[in-house]
């Protein structure tokens, strides 16, 4: 059960895993972008609205999507049950911060950030191993499965979570009891994208370090992958209960900044939403959510701004499309742009 | 109590109806078609609009229900799901959910998002009394029709050549293939069928429960936990499971409203941990 990576890796695999692992320059750009819209759409500029509620919304999606690259885009797990630690997420931050009525231990956001991740990476652990067994159809049904009795779970107990109606008027303090969440989500904004920067950046250690190829060689097949050595459940439960406290913080980050928690949170289509929203981006990249999680919204936007009712018909469409003609959603389509543009002259 | 067992048997009987095309499709192709549900709404709605607009008898209906769901089901077969056969197991399910969207969607804008019935034709209507329990007529027809269906699939798989050919290509699809049986029609058949099953199931449904556009979402998880109850490898697995299920689901809802959505899908998890290949199948195949 050990999952301590082999931290020395000498020779030639070493240096490859090491140059993998360097911050590129359009990294670099990619968060920078994601700052200066904090500038763009922060009500500083006369004329442009601000817009920083819906950019928290899309950085806590992302932040899901994320979480769901981390067992499906690196360890090849299909799942369609993300959802529900996310909503479990929602309510352990929102039930807490309702409890302490906005002020300091119980209200505190990032106290309530670590014990929804808490909460959730044990729900993850004990989940996980119903995930193991089976194959991808079995899997499917099992998260979904799980999914689906939280979410009766929080319909029915009405006197912690609000029932159908959720929870409403969930304050928090201010963060590190010095910035207060304000009307136009300005804090909302930069904290989301703190949170999201710090769990990105673990994701990145991890899925550049020996742990994380080993799960690439698990993706591949477990079955070779277990006879070179890696002890494959140990591994599978790892990063299943990581993503799955990486995905309650994404939910006690939305319920954080939209001061509720409501079904809906927990509710398949958020799990499918946020599936969607990965493959879009692509899966394997660990910026195919949070690019996915930008396009989704801002579809949904411009979509929905003409015919908000039948959003989900080009949602749809979108989705067999890129199934059938698509490889590795948006980044896969730049990737291969960009090979082809560099190789020009070259021969294949 | 015997209103109630009636009541879960006919839902059960048709849970089958609607799920037993996916059962076939699942175990023939190893194919996740989330969208089976949509092809049962297709039914649905066309005996709604068939009855409700135009006239028709409710007897016409079902015969086009079926014949419109199966076609429905061919053309796409042949169109879009053949693409899809070597694709992971991921594809599938992204893709048969987009289909779930699309169809959801147009519903929606032809037929409205709210909840739409049938008048059911007056010989079907009514309650008859049996030792003791009064019972829906319409029921009683439900029970009857798909008790039918599942004697004449059973004895097509069972007795008739193209059953014995379907048999040999679900349990091992490669050597069928090397037989010289020609899977890929055998499936495309299927496929057409188990669609035409679920439009007629869909088109009994809404004498009982209204249809509305979310009718492939809400019902999914019943077909996927049929399938895992049951078993993709026998036609008799799925029959049972959707017995069960109809009448825990049924009773359930009776006499425990407040855990009665826990129930079915506490069963489906627990089955999906202990046996993992179904309830009602042999242990290992």
């Amino acid at each position: 059960m050990s999952m301590a990576p082999h931290s020395k890796l000498d020779g030639e695999a070493g240096a490859r895993l090491l140059a993998k692992a360097q911050w590129r320059w359009y990294e670099v750009l990619f968060w920078l972008a994601a700052i200066s819209l904090y500038f763009v759409f922060g009500d500083f500029i006369p004329g442009i609205p601000t817009k920083l509620m819906l950019l928290s919304e899309i950085v806590s999606l992302g932040l899901l999507a994320l979480s769901i690259d981390l067992v499906l885009g690196y360890a090849g797990i299909v799942t369609l049950g993300q959802g529900a630690f996310f909503g479990l997420g929602a309510y352990v931050a929102g039930v807490m911060a309702k409890a302490g009525m906005g002020v300091f231990p119980l209200s505190d956001p990032l106290l309530g950030l670590l014990a929804a991740a808490a909460v959730c990476g044990i729900a993850g652990f004990l989940t996980s191993f119903l995930v193991l067994r089976g194959s991808d159809l079995t899997r499917l049904m099992v998260t979904l499965g799980v999914a689906l009795i939280l979410a009766e779970l929080a319909n029915q107990m009405r006197w912690l979570t609000g029932g159908a109606d959720g929870l409403q008027g969930v304050t928090s303090s201010p963060i590190l009891g010095q910035w207060d969440f304000d009307l136009w989500g300005r804090t909302a904004y930069l904290y989301s994208l703190a949170v999201l920067f710090v769990c990105f950046w673990l994701s990145r250690r991890i899925v550049h370090s020996t742990f994380g190829l080993s799960l690439k060689a698990i993706k591949g097949n477990a079955l070779r992958a277990r006879a070179i050595g890696v002890p494959v459940n140990a591994r599978l439960i790892a990063i299943y209960a990581l993503a799955a406290a990486i995905a309650g913080v994404a939910g006690a980050l939305l319920a954080q900044t939209t001061q509720s928690a409501s079904p809906d949170m927990i509710a398949f289509h958020r799990s499918a939403d946020a599936l969607l929203i990965l493959v879009f981006g692509g899966a394997g990249y660990l910026y195919g959510g949070l690019i996915g999680a930008v396009l989704f919204r801002v579809m949904q936007d411009v979509i929905g701004a003409f015919t908000l009712q039948y959003w989900q018909f080009w949602l749809g469409l979108v989705l067999v499309l890129l199934v059938l003609f698509v490889r590795g959603g948006v980044i896969g389509l730049l990737e291969g742009w960009w090979n082809r543009m560099t190789r020009t002259g070259d021969a294949p | 109590m015997l209103t109630i067992l009636f009541d879960g048997v006919a839902y059960g009987m048709l849970l089958f109806v609607l799920a037993i095309g996916l059962c076939v499709t699942l175990g023939l192709m190893n194919f996740i078609n989330l969208a089976h549900g949509a092809f049962a709404m297709a039914g649905g709605y066309l005996t709604i609009v068939m009855m409700n607009r135009y006239g028709v008898s409710f007897y016409w209906s079902l015969p086009a229900a079926f014949v419109f769901s199966a076609i429905l089901g061919a053309v796409l077969e042949h169109t879009l799901y053949v693409h899809l056969y070597t694709k992971s197991h991921l594809d599938q399910v992204l893709f048969s959910i987009g289909l779930v969207f699309m169809a959801t969607a147009i519903v929606d804008y032809f037929m409205g998002a709210n909840q739409q019935t049938i008048n059911l034709p007056s010989s079907l209507e009514g309650r008859v009394d049996f030792l003791g329990a009064s019972i829906g007529v319409y029921r009683i027809f439900t029970i009857v029709l798909c008790g039918l269906l599942t004697i004449g699939l059973q004895f097509v798989l069972s007795k008739t050549r193209f059953g014995s050919r379907l048999r040999a290509a679900v349990d091992d699809g490669r050597v069928a293939r090397g037989m010289g049986i020609d899977v890929t029609k055998i499936f495309a058949l299927t496929f057409a069928v188990g669609s035409g099953l679920a439009g007629l199931g869909g088109a009994l449904s809404t004498g009982i429960i209204s249809m509305d556009p979310t009718f492939p979402l809400k019902y999914m998880i019943y077909f996927l936990i049929v399938i895992s109850v049951g078993g993709a490898t026998t036609i008799t697995g799925p029959f049972f499971a959707s017995l069960l299920l109809g009448v825990a689901d049924v009773a359930g809802k009776y006499y425990m409203p407040a855990v009665g959505g826990f129930i079915i899908y506490t069963i489906m998890v627990a089955v999906l941990i202990l046996r993992p290949q179904g309830l009602f199948t042999r242990a290992s195949r």
